[in-house]
């Protein structure tokens, strides 16, 4: 598989939201706005392309040949919790400014399905090194991109009158169904 | 509810439950997986004996899931498993267990079966990571029955958008291109073994 | 059963259904719901898990300290899901292999983590399996239904069953991914509009 077809596959052919339906909760939860919704999306990017190093590191150094693969969700959601937390604790001492801006959403992470879903997706993918980072950064940037141009939908959408029954989730889903079917157009290519 | 004391978070403490938890849960887990091995491996096996039963469409009076021999194919890059189905020691026809690497959700594996000329008589996706609904159609009889009768050799083995002759699964091109994928591999390996041997 | 308890169980199930209300586990909703049958197992492997993490989650509570009280509750939920997830690998291959990716992730479902930080670490454990079971039924009727109604439109079956023949077009809109987020959209404004009485 090459490199760029990885990209180009995961931001818009399979798009991590809109068409495999990881991370919709913070996809729904923290897209009233586009400068939050960069903000989660570029945590999200950070914390995905550390915890496929974190989790390729540990799945073929140590579950595999240990022949504990069943133990693989415990273990990774517990790296990824960890990481989580780490890159916290770092970016406060060493980057204020980022840990202004990310801050709030690194907790958030934790329980966010895309961050595992990809990395037991790249496992079973059998990925190497290099096309696991590069995957999990293409998924990342699918999240960023779906977020944002949904955050863009919603900022609009705020100002809208809507049936008192529509408003917020109803409509909110019904925009994102849409976008799916957008991306939908994007299907083929590459493959 | 009565008030409860909770205990303090010093290090130590923090430490030992962490590491409690963390042991009986390896615990608990080691133990499920003891007991699990053995079911989970007799469900695979059996849904592929099943499979193989299946696909082939010749009398056989053998049990072809006991008499697997492994093939290789042309670029000795994959090893395939062969299983034989035999009438009175004769092989009538194979079932060749392969897998594609292109499908949507990543590996998709299939048995499928041949007459002895190489022609398909049919397959069966034994296991995949599709779209529910969508991809995981691929077994889906209507799609499925378009491969019988075709020869990979002699016919033009590729859907209609690549210019072959195979419908794909609506909204499931990756997915039915994956299944032509993996049969063309074992075509491959089956004539290798037929004309190599 | 006293009236706390009637409460805690019925609570999920409609005042604050985890889906269609608290918008919680939105993941395996959107991405399992092809089918009815999916929705189904589904919903009960997670009330499983929900059941299983409530009791031991309620049950060590003030053994744990609260700093790494999260680690803990994910490392207890993550092996209920693992236990689910090999169980249903060796005695129900078939939905196992349908259900997929989704199975692993249960643990991070939100309604979990979100019952046991909310409230099995602040209950005895019997109210924590009133408020499990209502929550996981809750959970398990909401995608049973968006399944029975993405299935009908999508593959024009019920529960398996065709009812417009093999060869019949169906609206497959329904089984892809935006049929996912219209039906869910669809469900919500009928269940505000019916359920809880907004115009």
């Amino acid at each position: 598989m090459s490199y760029l077809m990885i990209f180009i596959a995961a931001i818009f052919v399979n798009n991590i939201v809109l068409s495999q339906f990881l991370g919709i909760c913070p996809f729904l939860g923290v897209s009233k706005k586009i400068s939050t919704a960069l903000g989660m999306g570029f945590a999200v990017m950070f914390v995905m392309t550390l915890s496929s190093i974190a989790t390729y590191i540990i799945y073929h150094g140590l579950l595999l040949p240990n022949d504990l693969v069943f133990m693989t969700t415990v273990v990774f959601i517990l790296v990824i919790a960890a990481l989580v937390q780490m890159v916290e604790i770092i970016m406060k001492k060493v980057a204020p400014p980022l840990y202004q801006a990310l801050g709030i959403f690194l907790p958030l992470i934790t329980t966010n399905c895309a961050v595992l879903g990809i990395a037991i997706l790249s496992i079973q993918k059998e990925l190497n090194l290099l096309q696991s980072v590069c995957y999990n950064l293409a998924n990342a940037t699918g999240f960023t991109l779906a977020i944002v141009i949904f955050a863009g939908i919603r900022e609009r959408l705020a100002q809208t009158r809507l049936p008192k029954a529509v408003q917020g989730t109803p409509i909110a889903l019904i925009t994102a169904g849409l976008l799916s079917m957008a991306f939908m157009g994007f299907a083929g290519i590459g493959n | 509810m009565t008030k409860q004391k909770k205990m303090p978070s010093t290090l130590a403490n923090m430490v030992i439950v962490l590491v409690i938890v963390a042991g009986l849960s390896a615990l608990v887990l080691g133990f499920v997986h003891q007991i699990t091995l053995k079911p989970i491996k007799e469900a695979k096996n059996a849904k592929e004996l099943e499979a193989i039963t299946d696909v082939i469409y010749t009398e056989f009076d053998n049990n072809p899931f006991e008499e697997k021999t492994i093939i290789t194919t042309p670029d000795n890059r994959y090893k395939l498993r062969l299983y034989p189905a035999r009438k009175d020691g004769k092989i009538t026809s194979v079932a060749i267990k392969t897998f594609s690497n292109k499908a949507f959700g990543g590996k998709m594996e299939l048995i499928v079966g041949f007459f002895l000329d190489g022609t398909i008589s049919g397959y069966k996706v034994i296991q995949h990571s599709e779209t529910p609904g969508l991809g995981s159609k691929v077994n889906d009889r209507k799609f499925h029955d378009q491969f019988q009768g075709i020869n990979p050799g002699k016919n033009i083995f590729k859907v209609k958008q690549d210019g072959g002759e195979i419908d794909a699964v609506t909204a499931a091109t990756i997915s039915s291109r994956a299944v032509i994928d993996a049969i063309q591999r074992a075509f491959n390996a089956y004539s290798k073994f037929n004309t190599g041997n | 059963m006293d009236k706390t308890s009637f409460n805690n169980l019925t609570r999920g199930i409609i005042r604050e259904n985890p889906t269609f209300v608290m918008l919680l586990g939105m993941c395996p909703t959107l991405g399992v719901t092809t089918s009815a049958v999916n929705g189904l197992g589904m919903g009960i492997a997670t009330l499983f898990v929900l059941i299983l993490s409530n009791i031991a989650i309620s049950a060590v509570k003030s053994l744990i300290p609260d700093m790494v009280r999260i680690p803990c509750y994910i490392v207890i939920i993550a092996s209920f899901v693992t236990v689910v997830d090999l169980l249903m690998a060796a005695y129900l291959p078939a939905l196992h292999a349908r259900l997929g990716i989704f199975i692993p992730l249960i643990v991070v479902n939100c309604i979990i983590l979100g019952r046991a930080e909310a409230f099995a670490s602040k209950n005895n454990i019997i109210q924590s399996i009133y408020d499990a079971v209502g929550m996981g039924i809750g959970f398990t009727l909401s995608l049973t239904l968006l399944g029975t109604v993405r299935e009908m439109l999508g593959s024009g079956s019920f529960f398996g069953w065709s009812f417009v023949g093999e060869e019949a077009d169906t609206l497959l809109l329904f089984i892809m991914p935006p049929g996912a987020f219209l039906a869910l959209a669809g469900l919500i404004m009928l269940f505000n509009k019916f359920i809880k009485g907004e115009k």
